[in-house]
């Protein structure tokens, strides 16, 4: 069997268009700073919606709600989603469902997969800690597993719509080895969240302390080892330089529209070779990436060969994260004095990219990873 | 085209084992002498003379020229098999194709816009490497302004006669033909109009060709001067008048930005897995260079951006994902690769510490020097057929719509 380099079918296409034109309907910017400023960032009507539309069971195997569709199509339609500056605790909950999916029992996938499909239950995953290190090798958060129960100690931090989940699937040491329990929030002390202040102020994300959690037995993940979290990571990556991806080229879009209309020394600025020059490799950038996450998307549905894969993934986001990191950096510049301004669009896109670069790992921190992947490691 | 049925997987894996075959058994080996890096660079009879026989070779044995019409002298098939012949003599880096004008501008121009007649006359011979073709787009004061053409051609009789100088003439001492573009009418009121292409003779003795040297020392390319040279009226390729619009379509071609080339490489390729190999055996600090985290960040870099050619040369082919700008990675890809081949050349030299500094014919030059002569030549790419910067204005204005300087 000959496999396609890179897949997309005409239904996918559809997929990613019917999502684009929704978004376009429904999340303005001027809407994005709207929910911008209310506690939960989001707006619920809009979340039943696209859990009806199916997007939120996309990657969810049909007997427990979802649709059981391919990471490629979920790839469209957050693409679409960071063209729109679309926040809402999707990626969170999408992240949740491949985990929960991947590592729980079925007794865990049949009581939460079906709400995180229909979006009646919003899932997170918690994997960072407070060093800031994208290697979850080492982690300080621990679980005391006995016969009968789970104590938690510790603390989680970067945790992606912490304030909106109902479920948290949390990233710890137990018996020494990486683990994965399962806590609901109801579960909770009172104070345990504590939300963060970051930089795109269209996410909502908190530090999560569990001292004193105490789970029973069936809250650990059996498939909950290293190699999940490590999968779990690859995803967030995959799903972040989609975003990324079409942050880009939202960026872009409004940057492009500025310079065919603003005019100065009478002349339209888009004309000025200075201008306009930065703008094609800011395209060439955007062009680069999407190549580059569709190839990674078609192996993560259809590859075989594990690194790989992990090598297309790394180059998506390492490449995504680096062009719209410079997109938006121009886009503040080219907009001159307004750029710098709080009610220019543009600032969303630049504190969304911070955001996106230092998720799920850096520019750099994939490329010397890919180092390893492509010319081995160096001799000790 | 004859074909029209998709073939089978299995049918294009069986043509790709018999092109791979063909292409084992059938590369010359490397001659005594130094080949070029493309044609734009061929400075020697045996040069010229090894990369036609290899042209031919691969012509008669039916890889070439594959999906142009067989009644004149294609093979009549569908681009598929061109290109899985293309992907395996880039694989296998196998001598580019020495008739690059012809193959790969003036031969998709004259299918496009040629007469029945010229289809017949021009295309078997070139494909064959019989007739080698050069173009005439450049003047000395006319380089970036290609509108500004002041070559002149005036009716006289059934011929016209042509006076001017066109320059950077590549291959312009062997060649026979030239693709050129010249002024028929000087009052049309704006330099697009009034211009006429031609498929002009030049190997007649009121065409003079003085040759110029390279940067490297190498020739190649040439002023070619026009001194009331007759050329018949059945050379001019479509109409009179019409040659702005033919010029640019025949831009198109050679900046890969359309399709319907003959096929072969066009130059030699490079690829970052050399430079890997090069980093293994050159030594930094006393260890492999490929330990030294600078190197393997650029290294990185470098195969980051060679992947995403790669998979934009895919996904052009697949609109659903190309709806935004369905040109853009087209238009965009001599820039892209030009630019690429520049800083990946120049990266590969400072890979050799002081060795750098070693060029061609020193004997103790790493790999022979050559990424030295590549990173000089890269600049023939990075400047010739639109320098950087007009495609940096072409891709503004055209694909981003923004307004002209």
């Amino acid at each position: 069997m000959v496999t396609e380099v890179i897949a997309f079918n005409e239904e996918q296409e559809l997929i990613a268009s019917s999502a684009l034109e929704f978004l376009r309907g429904r999340c303005s910017l001027d809407d994005v700073r709207e929910w911008m400023e209310t506690e939960t960032g989001f707006d619920a009507e809009l979340w039943r919606e696209i859990g009806a539309l199916g997007w939120l069971g996309m990657g969810i195997p049909e007997e427990f709600g979802g649709a059981d569709m391919g990471t490629t199509e979920q790839v469209s339609v957050i693409e679409a989603m960071g063209r729109q500056m679309f926040g809402s605790p999707f990626l969170a909950n999408s992240l949740a469902a491949e985990l929960l999916n991947r590592s729980g029992s079925e007794a865990q996938k049949r009581r939460w997969l079906p709400g995180l499909a229909s979006g009646e239950t919003v899932g997170c995953v918690a994997l960072g800690e407070s060093a800031g290190s994208w290697d979850l090798s080492e982690l300080t958060a621990r679980a005391e597993i006995d016969r009968a129960q789970i104590r938690l100690e510790g603390e989680k931090c970067f945790v992606l719509d912490a304030q909106n989940a109902d479920l948290f699937l949390v990233a710890c040491s137990g018996r020494g080895e990486p683990a994965v329990v399962a806590v609901e929030r109801s579960q909770l002390p009172e104070g345990a969240l504590r939300s963060e202040r970051i930089v795109d102020e269209t996410r909502r994300s908190a530090r999560l302390c569990l001292d004193g959690v105490t789970l029973p037995a069936d809250a650990l993940l059996p498939g909950g080892d290293a190699a999940a979290l490590r999968r779990v990571q690859m995803l967030g990556a995959l799903l972040v330089s989609a975003e990324l991806a079409g942050a880009t080229q939202g960026v872009f879009e409004l940057t492009l529209e500025y310079l065919k209309t603003r005019v100065q020394f009478g002349k339209k600025i888009g004309g000025y070779q200075a201008l306009k020059h930065p703008m094609v490799w800011i395209m060439v950038g955007i062009e680069h990436s999407r190549s580059l996450l569709y190839r990674a998307a078609t192996l993560w549905d259809t590859g075989e060969d594990a690194s790989e894969i992990e090598t297309a993934v790394r180059m998506s986001k390492a490449q995504s994260g680096e062009a719209c990191t410079h997109a938006v950096d121009r886009a503040i510049q080219f907009h001159g004095a307004f750029g710098f301004t709080w009610d220019c669009h543009a600032q969303l896109f630049f504190r969304r990219a911070q955001w996106a670069e230092y998720s799920f790992g850096d520019a750099a921190h994939h490329r010397r990873h890919l180092a390893g992947l492509l010319f081995g490691k160096p001799a000790a | 085209m004859s074909e029209t049925v998709e073939p089978s997987v299995a049918e294009l894996e069986a043509f790709r084992e018999e092109a791979r075959r063909w292409l084992d058994e059938n590369t010359p080996p490397k001659p005594d002498f130094k080949l070029p890096d493309s044609f734009l660079e061929v400075s020697s009879e045996e040069q010229f003379e090894h990369l036609r026989a290899w042209q031919r070779s691969v012509y008669d044995a039916g890889y070439l020229g594959m999906t142009w019409p067989s009644e004149f002298g294609g093979g009549g098939r569908q681009q598929i098999y061109q290109s899985i012949v293309n992907e395996e003599m880039a694989d296998r880096n196998r001598p580019f194709m020495l008739n690059i004008v012809g193959l790969m501008w003036a031969g998709p121009v004259i299918l496009k816009f040629g007469t029945q007649e010229q289809k017949k006359r021009y295309l078997a011979p070139l494909l064959r490497a019989d007739e080698i073709w050069c173009q005439g787009f450049s003047e000395p004061e006319n380089g970036s302004d290609l509108a500004n053409v002041q070559t002149t051609a005036v009716r006289d009789g059934g011929d016209y006669v042509i006076n001017g100088t066109k320059i950077w003439t590549s291959l312009g001492t062997q060649a026979h033909h030239m693709i050129l573009l010249a002024r028929t009418d000087p009052n049309a009121g704006s330099k697009y109009r009034g211009l006429t292409f031609f498929l002009a003779p030049v190997d007649g003795p009121d065409v003079e060709k003085r040759p110029i040297r390279k940067m490297t020392g190498e020739y190649g390319f040439n002023e070619t001067h026009f001194r009331n040279a007759r050329v018949p009226a059945s050379c001019v390729l479509g109409e009179e008048g019409q040659g702005w619009a033919i010029a640019m379509a025949t831009l198109a071609f050679e900046r890969y930005a359309e399709g319907g080339q003959a096929g072969g490489l066009d130059m030699v390729q490079l690829r970052v897995a050399e430079l890997v190999e090069m980093a293994r055996e050159c030594r930094r600090d006393g260890r492999p260079a490929i330990e030294d985290p600078i190197v393997r960040e650029e290294l990185v870099r470098l195969s980051v951006e060679e992947r995403a050619i790669d998979m934009n040369d895919i996904r052009r082919n697949l609109p659903r994902l190309c709806r935004e700008r369905p040109d853009a990675i087209g238009l965009m890809r001599k820039l892209v690769t030009s630019e690429f081949r520049r800083r990946m050349s120049r990266f590969a030299v400072s890979l050799q510490g002081e060795a750098a500094k070693l060029y061609i014919g020193d004997p103790a030059a790493v790999e022979d020097g050559d990424w030295q002569r590549h990173y000089m030549n890269a600049y023939s790419v990075t400047i010739g057929g639109g320098t950087s910067q007009i495609q940096m204005n072409i891709l503004g204005e055209r694909v981003l719509g923004l307004d002209k300087g």
